[in-house]
Parts: structure tokens; sequence; C-alpha cells
């Protein structure tokens, strides 16, 4: 069953949920930490640990949004889960690279993409 | 030269007015994306750093930015009311040891996305300036 809140939109896929962002400019500084709060809920209170975090609708981010990607990063590792970022726009890719997180999130073109790598999938 | 001086408390969400007028003065003047995108990302970063790190979000002081939009190039300026910090001492956020920190990647971005970012000498206020890409 899929799931909104004001800011995210949850579709679970298997074991897997798809997490797409509401707002165009999620990650800036005046909602981020609510939305930083979201994720790791989903993790520690909702025990999703396979995340699939959907970058479509995301114009626009700074590094206050990157920090709450790592701790969220950390969040799922603790359990033992798995989290990928996926369909980000070349202009907001350039951002991971820059800080080179690139290489610390696994980061895929598209959803189906993504959906295969999921331990336990296919 | 159109300029304009905007002051702003302490607080996080302040930033927002400083961005509404900021991407309003670039639209004015036809920027493209990619340039709105690296002037409004290097100029939230310098002002979420001057009231966080600079101002230590302290109600008694301000950040004032001030900033300039030309056909050719934008300047923004910002400056807190902090002791200033060393820019050289700040650790390089992609360097292993830290990929993981939760923070410290706003100056970094700053300098990728702008031509130029010029600290004064006491470390509390940050020149920034970017010409329109051809």
């Amino acid at each position: 069953m899929e799931t909104r809140s004001e800011r995210l939109f949850l579709e679970p896929r298997g074991d897997v949920t798809i997490v797409s962002f509401m707002d165009k400019k999620i990650l800036d500084e005046a909602n981020i930490q609510e939305i930083g709060d979201e994720l790791v809920q989903l993790v520690t209170k909702d025990h999703r640990i396979k995340l699939l975090l959907n970058f479509e609708n995301v114009e626009y981010l700074s590094s206050a949004a990157l920090g709450k990607l790592i701790s969220l990063h950390k969040r799922v590792r603790e359990q033992n889960g798995e989290l990928k970022l996926c369909s980000i726009r070349p202009e907001i890719y350039e951002v991971f690279k820059i800080t080179k997180l690139n290489l610390l999130f696994e980061i895929y073109d598209d959803e189906e993409l993504a959906l295969k790598t999921f331990k336990g999938s296919g | 030269m159109n300029s304009v001086k905007i002051e702003i408390p302490s607080e996080p969400a302040a930033k927002l007015t400083v961005e509404k007028a900021l991407l309003e003065a670039l639209q004015k003047h036809s920027y493209a994306e990619k340039d709105i995108f690296a002037v409004r990302l290097a100029t939230e970063e310098a002002v979420v750093n001057a009231i966080r790190h600079g101002n230590k979000l302290d109600s008694q002081k301000k950040v004032v930015v001030n900033f300039s939009v030309t056909d050719g190039r934008v300047t923004v300026v910002v400056c807190d009311q902090g002791e200033g910090f060393d820019p050289a001492g700040v650790p390089d956020p992609t360097d292993p040891r830290f990929l993981e920190a939760p923070s410290g990647r706003g100056l970094m971005l700053m300098r990728a996305y702008m031509d130029e970012v010029i600290f004064n000498e006491e470390g509390n206020e940050v020149t920034m300036i970017k010409t329109r890409s051809k």
C-alpha cells in the first residue's frame, strides 16, 4: 500500500520501500530537519531497512541534505539494511560528485535498475 | 550597479529572505538555470555557515548579505558578527577519514560553484563572484 506524508511518498516493492520526495526543493534548510527525522523514523520506528530514495522530483539540495543522507546511511547500516539512491538529475549528481559522496552512496540511473541490486531480489 | 543589502537574524530559516531576493535578481537578468543553481547553493552555504558557525545562532547577532547582479556577473558578500575562522584550517571533506562526517561540505561547495571565494583577514566575511556562463 502506498503511504503519503506531507514530505515523503512511500511505495513498498517486495521488502524494499521506495521513498520519493513530494517537494522539488526538499532538501533545503527550512524543512530539512523534518525530512531527516521522517527518514530516520522509517528505519528506527517502522523498521524499513531496505530503502530506495528516488530523487526524480528533486531540483535542488544543499550540504544540509547531504548530512541527513549520511546520518540515514549510518542508521540503515547499523540495522544491516540497504540504502540506495536513484534518478538523480545531473546538476544534483554533480553535488554528490564534488563532495565524493557518489563513492559512499550506491546510486543508480532508475528505480528498476536499483531494485534489482537489493539482496534477495531476482 | 544595482546593489541590494539584506540584514537577517541568526535563524536558519531567515536565509529564505536572501534566497528569494537573489533568485528574483538572477531571473530578471536571465541567468541560465545552472548559474542560478550555483549562486543559490553557494549563497545558502555561506549564509548558513554565517548563522551557525559565525554567529552561533545568537539571536543578538545579525548576518548582512550584500549582492549585486549585472548582466555579466554576480557578486555576493556575506558578513557575520562572529569571531571569524581560518578557511585554511577546514579539513577536506572528501578525505576518506571525513567522508562520513555529517557536516563540513559548505565551503567546498562554495569554492566549486563560484569563480572566486575570498575571505577577509578576520574570516567573518566572504566575497563570492560568479561570471555568467558562456
